[in-house]
């Protein structure tokens, strides 16, 4: 768990999983890939989760079990945290381009 | 393995019931056995490792197909996790060889992975541990061979960690056979809880058997017979077959309710040791779970924090779908020791900082525990136990721990509800002092009453024998708890390995026994025995 203090900043958004076995290994390594691009930190949680976990560790991601349907929410800080929300959000929207 | 090899008996102890035919397998033969040298070399030693277990990932990828290449991309990734090598990392600091730090990280991640709910995740621990001895083998200078495990294998080994044991599909293998080992050690209550026929404490080493050669393993009488004759083995295969419909009708059985032979209720309930069994477990063969160990929680130096305790609670809770669910607190200590947790050195771990007293002087764990506990509450029947106790006032101070939790709750608007407190009866003094008790409910733990009774270990195979359960002192502390109980007008369970022993039922049934807490493959056996019963 990466929970960072609680006046940091965090650029935020949400999409829906739309891949019918979620969040599996394929979908993941996309996500840590681009996420990995952006040097601001990047976490992410799926709906109902308490948890953020770190976007850039493909472990982290398969381990949150994000399912069909559920939303993936997606905060962000750093420098370039609107543009690397912003990605996340259109890769998730374009079903990690399956 | 040739075929002038004639037939070795290698006899063990019984630690898991049940038979298996299967051909041998020498796991992960990977040693862990660096000399850590200075911090900066482990940590070149991981790192150079890492490097060339990327570059064969690399080099496989070019020559598969794009199925296998993305689930190695996969493993590459893994590589770069900073998440992942992190905690590695920090334990080589720590002095720690760069071979044991790592793999101590990977089994511990390949336990979480077996242990989700989510079968496509369960299924990728085969990449971790394929990652794992990919790495190992680079530090060891060996070379890989990706080894796949052969339908129905005996697995063979000096010793199993639990992390390991979890790590193997065994609705594909067919048994364990240890040299080291003993019955109550952990690995063996897991193979029992799932059923996996296992022998411990046989003598040698697994240099007796060649992977491959085939093996019939007996883990009802404890012996390990390599390189079978014809006779063996037809024999064998008979025992399978009538062993098999027994099961078949156990299976049916457990989904029944229990009665006895006059017409009397009984409450059969499951223990659970590590979630990772509820996926293969339907709550209808119980009537809620008696016991729930929290030890796992806490394997491989994990310190699990609040948020993650929370997860798994409500996994059990929602798992039960309404039955009464018990949950007990750490039971470290004793034979349990966890690394950071536990007190060291003690010259009587048995008689030392075990069970509840670790959790009173260790109230930041407990509290962390507690506050999870009640968070759950609100979602279903949760009960909490503690385990341990000796007199009143040690069951107060918990209690005095709960009621701090739920006011902290209550103050910050956080959903909970406050669970009934009850106590495990182990301790002679608890038994004998029962009724005097202002617990909610009790639980027999009979493992550890029966030696504390006898003063006699289960473990050591010179006093077994005297760790009797039907030793009359021991039948004279349950007799007078359920009486205890009774009187108080609060349940009585018993939770120890006796009440998944069917040939014991008899005895707790007339003992007034109405609640049992069963290893679940035991359930339609301990069900058959209480309708042929009193």
């Amino acid at each position: 768990m990466t929970d960072a203090a609680p006046n940091i900043a965090w650029v935020t958004g949400a999409a829906v999983i739309r891949d019918e076995t979620g969040l599996h290994a394929r979908p993941a390594v996309k996500v840590t890939k681009l996420a990995r691009r952006f040097s601001s930190a990047v976490e992410i949680r799926g709906e109902g989760q308490e948890r953020w976990v770190n976007a850039k560790s493909p472990n982290a991601v398969m381990k949150l079990r994000a399912a069909h349907e559920a939303r993936l929410e997606i905060r962000a800080a750093g420098a370039d945290a609107g543009a690397v929300v912003a990605a996340l959000i259109a890769l998730v929207d374009r079903n990690f381009d399956d | 393995m040739t075929e002038a090899n004639a037939e070795r008996v290698l006899e063990g102890v019984a630690a898991s019931s049940g038979l298996a035919i299967g051909p041998v397998m020498h796991p992960s033969a990977v040693a862990t056995d660096r000399i850590a040298g200075g911090i900066d070399e482990e940590a070149a030693a991981l790192q150079a490792a890492l490097d060339q277990a990327c570059e064969e990932l690399f080099a496989l990828m070019d020559s598969g197909d794009k199925l296998a290449a993305e689930i190695l991309e996969f493993q590459t990734m893994l590589l770069e996790d900073e998440d992942l090598i992190g905690p590695v990392s920090l334990r080589i600091s720590g002095g720690e060889a760069a071979d044991r730090a790592w793999r101590a990280v990977l089994d511990a991640e390949i336990a979480d992975y077996v242990r989700s709910e989510d079968e496509y995740l369960s299924a990728r621990a085969s990449d971790l541990a394929d990652l794992r001895d990919r790495v190992l083998c680079a530090m060891a200078g060996v070379s890989i061979e990706i080894k796949d495990t052969p339908e129905a294998a005996i697995l063979v080994a000096d010793d199993l960690t639990p992390s390991a044991f979890l790590g193997f599909d065994w609705s594909r293998l067919g048994g364990v056979a240890l040299f080291g080992c003993s019955p109550t050690s952990h690995v063996a209550i897991l193979a029992r809880a799932r059923g996996v026929p296992m022998v411990v404490g046989m003598r040698g080493g697994p240099e007796l058997t060649a992977a491959g050669e085939t093996a019939a393993l007996d883990g009802d009488n404890g012996v390990l017979t390599v390189a079978p004759s014809r006779e063996t083995l037809a024999a064998h295969r008979l025992r399978i077959g009538a062993a098999a419909e027994q099961d078949a009708a156990a299976a049916k059985r457990a989904l029944q309710p229990a009665v006895t032979a006059s017409g009397r209720a009984v409450l059969v309930m499951v223990n659970i040791d590590d979630p990772s069994i509820l996926d293969s477990l339907s709550p209808e063969i119980c009537d809620g779970v008696g016991l729930t160990r929290t030890e796992f929680l806490f394997r491989d130096g994990d310190t699990p924090d609040e948020a993650r305790q929370f997860d798994i609670y409500t996994r059990i809770v929602r798992w039960a779908e309404g039955r009464p669910v018990t949950i007990r607190t750490l039971d470290a200590g004793g034979d349990k020791p966890i690394p950071g947790v536990t007190v060291d050195g003690e010259s009587n771990p048995f008689l030392g900082v075990r069970g509840l007293r670790l959790s009173l002087i260790r109230p930041e764990l407990f509290r962390v525990q507690l506050r999870a506990l009640c968070r759950a509450a609100a979602l279903g029947s949760l009960k909490v136990m503690v385990p341990m106790v000796t007199t009143p006032h040690e069951l107060a101070a918990a209690a005095a721990h709960l009621d701090a939790v739920v006011a902290e709750l209550a103050t910050e608007g956080v959903e909970h509800a406050r669970p009934a407190l009850g106590i495990m009866v182990e301790t002679p003094a608890a038994a004998l002092t029962a009724a005097d008790w202002e617990a909610d409910f009790y639980s027999i733990g009979s493992n550890d009453l029966i030696q504390y009774v006898t003063a006699a270990g289960r473990d050591n195979p010179e006093v077994a024998s005297l760790a009797d359960p039907r030793n009359p002192a021991v039948l004279e502390l349950i007799r007078r708890t359920i009486e205890a109980g009774r009187s108080r007008g609060v349940e009585v369970s018993l939770c120890g390995d006796m009440a998944s022993a069917p040939d014991l039922v008899p005895v707790l049934l007339d003992l007034g026994l109405e609640t049992f807490s069963v290893a679940p493959a035991q359930v339609g056996r301990v069900k058959f025995a209480i309708g042929e019963s009193g």
